[in-house]
């Protein structure tokens, strides 16, 4: 393996799963339950895509041909991770989960959730 | 190099995984722990992979697609379990 | 029952080609496998195809390539702007819901259009209403809600209404 692709593996992990490590630490720290939905969407996607993208190119010099098998988990994770987030999304307004006062537009929440439950005034 | 950088990744990912078992552990709601749930999947996928370089190895491939499949639809089948309170209607 | 279709050499070409390409990428391109997955990808439509609804399809696939390309850039610009408020402190945060009023209505276009918005800064699609005319979205600090509806209005639906011709 050349130093340069080992330089470009190395740093693609580094690089993904420090992006992971945030992701998680926004889980963790963020102060309600929407906004802590924003991170691990989206960080955890990118960080989970680079380290995927780093196994390609290393399996690639090493098995001595073109290797994409992790394009299809990337591809994956890219496309469920928004639905997931959309169900869960829908999941904290049905559990009418507490959101932090400095919230605008807390009516909205409050019409998404009556049209889930029409007879609940 | 590539020694290096795969035992900084494992460390980092441990502690991602430690945070989110804290906000799997504190809550305080359920949608909260299955968000955690969620990113645990991702991130257990990332070790595998990075197992799977330590190693040499190709095949540990197969076994993070299984989880990526399966952890999706475990999250779909949690958010529909609390919104309708039954999976199969 | 409904009247018998008319059978149909490829009824869902594009699904053939991804199919076949799934499984080389699989296979990782050997000869023998690329005859099975020809013969896969043409069979499994035929047994399928009639399961499946009529869906919109992309009218301009260059385009539809460009807005993918767009959204990959967009997916790395927006962890730079999440990482970045994660890592500040929190107390200054502004969430907000807002509603971006829709234009789109058929299934295909309205689930990609609703996970560029997941995918992109800041945004996450929350809930869609019953007549499909709004869609809330919780942003993770708003400065200003017309200019952000604005802005996902002209970069994600225009292009897709343009790709889909709908």
């Amino acid at each position: 393996m050349s130093v340069f692709l080992e330089v470009v593996v190395s740093v693609l992990l580094v690089f993904g799963s420090i992006i992971m490590l945030i992701g998680s630490i926004g889980l963790a720290k963020l102060p309600d339950y929407f906004t802590r939905l924003h991170a691990p969407t989206k960080a955890s996607t990118l960080g989970v895509a680079c380290i995927l993208v780093a196994s390609m190119i290393f399996f690639s010099v090493q098995l001595g041909h073109v290797n994409l098998k992790e394009v299809l988990i990337t591809m994956f994770l890219l496309i469920t991770a928004p639905v997931a987030a959309h169900m869960l999304g829908k999941a904290g307004l049905h559990y009418k989960v507490k959101m932090i006062d400095s919230t605008k537009n807390q009516h909205l929440a409050k019409k998404a959730y009556l049209q889930q439950h029409p007879d609940d005034k | 190099m590539l020694t290096y950088a795969i035992l900084i990744a494992c460390a980092l990912i441990c502690c991602a995984l430690a945070l989110n078992a804290w906000r799997l552990i504190i809550g305080p709601t359920t949608p909260d722990r299955i968000i955690a749930v969620d990113t645990m999947y991702i991130n257990s996928i990332a070790l595998i992979i990075l197992l799977g370089i330590h190693q040499g190895s190709a095949i540990y491939y197969e076994s993070a697609l299984l989880i990526a499949l399966l952890g999706f639809v475990s999250t779909s089948a949690f958010c529909k379990y609390l919104l309708r309170g039954d999976i199969i209607e | 029952m409904d009247k018998l279709r008319k059978f149909v050499w490829f009824p869902t070409p594009y699904h053939s080609v991804l199919l076949w390409l799934v499984w080389q990428i699989l296979h990782d391109f050997s000869r023998g496998h690329m005859v099975l997955g020809a013969v896969f990808a043409i069979v499994i439509p035929w047994i399928v195809a009639p399961l499946s609804e009529e869906a919109a399809v992309a009218k301009k696939p260059i385009k539809a390539l460009m807005y993918t390309f767009r959204l990959l850039i967009d997916i790395a610009v927006s962890n730079y702007d999440v990482a970045k408020r994660v890592l500040q402190s929190n107390r200054s945060l502004k969430p907000a819901f807002i509603a971006v009023p829709l234009d789109i209505k058929d299934p295909v276009p309205l689930t990609i259009f609703t996970s560029s918005v997941s995918l992109t800064p800041g945004t996450v699609s929350v809930e869609l209403s019953d007549d499909r005319k709004w869609l809330y979205v919780h942003v993770l600090h708003l400065e200003d809600e017309q200019a952000l509806i604005k802005l996902i209005k002209d970069r994600y639906e225009a292009p897709l209404k343009e790709i889909f011709g709908c």
